[in-house]
């Protein structure tokens, strides 16, 4: 059997499933039946100092779901914790005493003044938590007040907290990381620079779920009126995929722990995110969705993974993918597929031919031997992958790779067995000799 | 009209060859892999889900759906498994419609309940066929050892349990192979390709468990012998008698026990060679009576008709089970009963039935109507009963003809447990007696006080 057990900046878990901070771990009653359901670790609801904050008294939350009612995308306009500073830091210190192999992280968010970072911190450190996780975040509310996102969207703030937070502690400092911003590799190396000890992302997106055109307004409305809220859940997490990945194949922060968010739901998701060089993964809204027991699903599944890959560890996985992520100009140009429909299995929709025929490169034709039935046309495929996608039936178009020698018949060109890239390309005006890799 | 002096019309192969393989083929074939991702989809992943709840070995249904909906095959089985290790039978012969599909909440939503049992199938059958290593971790020994009477799902699901808890068992059994009714009695199109024999080798490769096949309790050995031996005994015996109809002409050629027949034809090589009326009767209202009649249809048989002396509502076969003898072509007779067995040279020819009606003290009477039907065969299938003459007097305390037990499994007789249809208040299904031996096993275990 698998090895789940984790190490994150030295905050050892059970397995890699950590609840992000949001609801879950707003309270111990939540985080006391998390770590009973089997949780790994927690990142407790965002602290703030001074009076608690307060929360809209109406719908908080919106969602986009699937035909069936799937949640598909959840978003919220909750703020951080709206109870009692106090109140959170006994209960920490309680859980994490009677939960001592969990971990237990605290998430933070105060003004941007180095004592009031100080302050929170010693508070902290007194309930033995075994982090703590500085919310740039927030993507609505703590933002209009300088804080959260507004911190998160400019490098040189993230550095200068991180740095103060380093000063004050000895307990590890992760970041956590708005994905609000343009490109998500400046705030890495801005924690990075500021000593960090791990990043975590993504935070929730900007969004607008869903207009009530009767009552022409956003929701969810308050009173007729409502916000931009945050996104998560599973629509965002190919944006979070490609967060991490960026940060993981950044020359300047290479190497720094990455602890993934973002719409993780199942153990596969997970695994993504790890091969992508997350050393563990935070979950909210899945357990929003569907209450703590999935988390027996994750681990399982990660498990059972492992063992059919001979994985005994996760460290032997992490990261797996990440020299495979490259940029466009160094993908093989050399590489020629073509689609290729499964007759066998093709139940003749046409979806395929239409998607091509309208939007392509018109390389699908309507009849076989004079019979309703669909076929690639090699000589106009450009193996784009747009008929794979919309087939409504799994694995019925596949992308054939041709091999070196045979002729293309759309270009009539010999496919070459070398690799090529656009940084040697003719039509490339900046084109050298010998690919770049 | 065949003349009654010429014999009965009784033959083999009334059908072409392929046919036999057509009727006798998975009566619902299993999920591809698309389908299963599909309908997985489908659950909503109940809060304390009710299926759960339904089912008599509390399976995790909401978790092993889960588990396929991520492509986790394998995790899928090993939760089943944890639950019920005759997982894969269950699937198959479970009357889902009146358990856990019964009650998923897509029901009381659309009248349409996630396929739980096509689900099941589709992740015990992958494990069987794949059989991971990452299974079947044995506890160390513990030194103890019981003895189990009756390789049935009883049997088999209380052997499995208490292998895993680290103890010796040794299964007896009258037969040569063991799965009880899953290889003698369950309807050959449930489960096909030597499924219940595969099953016992998956069941048995935990280790610990030895086998004792043809080994019967009151002639080979008895229970004093057993509790000299071994530190706790689980009887699992099923139910080894048979209702009679109580008419004269019983003992005639032609008047069969269904549940005999089906032994037999569970395993016949050939189906072929299986002796088949023109026209059968089948008196009973149950599982056994359904079985017995549409597997002679699929051999075959012109008009099979079921007499039954109550209601369709009153029919201890599912509503489902009953429209599955109809889309066959079988005849339902409800409110009728046996009233005389007609006969010459020793063979039966025709049965007399009798109309029934619930009396004002709520009992059958007899309306007096009565139906002539000219058979070649009659099938009992009118309930069986348990025979405590193998325990040579040491019998435990019956209720109500059954072996007398507590939620435990515990019989009167110190030391001695049962479970399966051989117990009072039981269920008389397959998943009921791999919940009862599960539940014996632990409580054994306990008694055992390690
Ligand atoms: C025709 C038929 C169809 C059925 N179909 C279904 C169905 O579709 N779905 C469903 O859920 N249930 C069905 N059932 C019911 C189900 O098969 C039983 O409830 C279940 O098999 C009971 O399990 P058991 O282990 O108690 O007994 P059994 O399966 O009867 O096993 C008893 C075992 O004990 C052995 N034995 C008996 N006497 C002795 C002795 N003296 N010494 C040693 N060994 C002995 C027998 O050889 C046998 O192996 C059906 C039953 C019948 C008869
Ligand atoms: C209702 C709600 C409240 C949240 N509150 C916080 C918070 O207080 N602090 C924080 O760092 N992130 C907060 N988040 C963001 C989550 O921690 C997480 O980063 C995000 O939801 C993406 O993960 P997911 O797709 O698994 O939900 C919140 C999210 C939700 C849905
Ligand atoms: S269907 Fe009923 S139980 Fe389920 S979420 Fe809705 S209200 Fe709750």
């Amino acid at each position: 059997m698998a090895d789940l057990s984790n190490s994150f900046v030295g905050i050892k878990s059970p397995n890699p499933f950590w609840l992000a901070s949001a609801p879950p771990t707003d309270k111990e009653y939540n985080v006391v039946r998390a770590f009973q359901a089997g949780w790994g670790g927690v990142v407790w609801k965002t602290l703030g100092d001074g009076d608690p904050v307060v929360n809209v008294n109406g719908p908080r939350y919106g969602a986009t779901h699937g035909k069936d009612r799937q949640l598909t995308g959840f978003n919220n306009i909750e703020l951080i914790t709206d109870r009692p500073l106090q109140l959170n830091l006994q209960e920490i210190k309680r859980v994490k005493k009677n939960w001592p192999d969990r971990a237990l992280v605290v998430s933070l968010m105060v003004p941007c003044e180095e004592e009031n970072w100080a302050s929170i911190l010693k508070l902290v450190e007194e309930t033995e938590a075994d982090g703590v996780e500085l919310n740039f975040g927030c993507p609505h509310g703590m933002s209009e007040r300088g804080m959260g996102a507004a911190v998160g969207q400019v490098p040189e703030y993230i550095e200068m907290v991180t740095r103060w937070c380093k000063k004050h502690t000895r307990m590890p400092v992760i970041v956590k990381l708005t994905p609000n911003i343009t490109d998500i590799r400046q705030p890495a190396r801005a924690a990075h620079k500021g000593g960090a000890d791990a990043v975590s992302l993504i935070n929730t997106v900007n969004s607008i779920t869903s207009v009530d055109l009767d009552a022409m307004a956003p929701e969810p409305a308050v009173d007729g009126k409502g916000t931009h809220g945050g996104y998560c859940g599973p629509a965002v997490k190919p944006m979070a995929l490609n967060m991490v990945a960026e940060i993981a194949r950044d020359a300047e922060t290479r190497g720094l722990p990455i602890s993934g968010i973002g719409g993780v739901t199942t153990w596969r998701d997970a695994a993504e995110f790890m091969a992508l060089g997350a050393g563990n993964v935070q979950v909210c809204t899945a357990a929003m969705t569907y209450g703590f027991k999935i988390v027996e699903e994750m681990i399982s599944g990660l498990s059972d993974w492992m063992d059919e890959k001979g994985y005994a560890s996760i460290d032997q996985f992490v990261g797996r993918a990440v020299p495979n992520v490259t940029d466009w100009q160094y993908l093989n140009l050399n590489y020629i597929a073509k689609a290729k429909i499964d007759q066998e299995t093709c139940i003749k929709c046409g979806r395929c031919h239409i998607a091509c025929e309208d939007t392509s490169h018109q390389a699908i034709a309507t009849t076989i031997n004079g019979d309703r039935g669909f076929e690639v046309i090699d000589a106009e495929c450009v193996g784009c992958n747009l008929c794979v996608n919309v087939c409504p039936v799994e694995g019925c178009i596949t992308m054939e790779a041709m091999t070196p020698g045979m002729v293309d018949p759309r270009t009539g060109r010999t496919v070459e067995p070398t690799y090529a890239n656009w940084t040697t390309h003719p039509n490339n005006p900046n084109r050298v000799a010998v690919p770049a890799q | 009209m065949t003349d009654v002096a010429s014999g009965p019309d009784i033959a083999c192969g009334r059908l072409p060859a392929e046919a036999y393989l057509d009727n006798f083929t998975d009566l619902h074939p299993p999920l591809d892999a698309h389908e299963a991702v599909v309908e997985a989809d489908r659950c909503y992943f109940c809060f304390d889900a009710p299926c759960t709840q339904a089912c008599p070995t509390s399976i995790d249904i909401p978790l092993f759906i889960r588990q396929i909906s991520t492509g986790n095959d394998t995790g899928s089985a090993k939760t089943i498994f944890a639950s019920n290790i005759l997982g894969g039978m269950c699937a198959r012969v479970c009357p889902t419609e009146t358990l856990c599909e019964e009650a998923c909440v897509r029901m009381e939503a659309e009248g349409k309940p996630v396929k739980i049992g096509l689900l099941q199938r589709h992740a015990t059958d992958h494990f069987l066929e794949t059989r991971p290593k990452s299974f079947a971790t044995r506890a160390p020994e513990t030194g103890k050892t019981v003895a189990i009477v009756g390789g049935g799902p009883a049997g088999l699901s209380c052997a499995h349990r208490l292998a895993e808890l680290g103890h010796a068992v040794t299964i007896y059994d009258a037969k040569e192979k063991l799965g009880g009714l899953n290889e003698y009695g369950i309807a050959a199109y449930k489960t096909v390709d030597g499924f219940a024999q595969a099953e016992v080798d998956f069941i048995l490769s935990v280790g610990g468990i030895t086998v004792e096949a043809g080994k019967a309790l009151g002639r080979d050995f008895t229970l004093a012998d057993l509790k000299v031996k071994h530190d706790a005994v689980f009887l699992a015996m099923g139910l080894a008698g048979v209702n009679a109809l109580r008419l004269e002409g019983e003992e005639m050629e032609g008047v069969l026990d269904a549940v005999d027949y089906i032994a037999r034809l569970r395993q016949a090589d050939d189906l072929a060679t299986l002796p088949v009326g023109r026209r059968v009767v089948v008196i009973g209202g149950g599982m056994t009576a359904i079985d017995i009649a549409v597997q002679m249809k699929r051999l075959g048989a012109e008009d099979v008709t079921i007499a039954y002396r109550r209601g369709a509502g009153e029919m201890k076969a599912s509503p489902y089970e009953q429209e599955l003898a109809l889309t066959n072509g079988v005849v339902i007779r409800h409110w009728m009963r046996p009233a005389a067995l007609i006969g010459a040279h020793g063979r039966v020819s025709s049965i007399v039935l009798e109309g029934t009606r619930p009396g004002d003290d709520g009992r059958l009477e007899g309306t007096g109507e009565t139906l002539r039907l000219e058979v070649d065969q009659v099938f009992k299938a009118i309930g069986q009963t348990f025979l405590d003459a193998p325990l040579l007097g040491a019998v435990p305390k019956l209720e109500g003809g059954r072996i007398e037990v507590d939620e435990d499994g515990r019989t009167s007789v110190d030391g001695v447990w049962a479970g399966g249809d051989c117990v009072a208040g039981g269920e008389d299904l397959t998943v009921a007696a791999v919940a009862d031996g599960k539940r014996a096993a632990d409580a054994i275990h306990r008694s055992f006080g390690l």
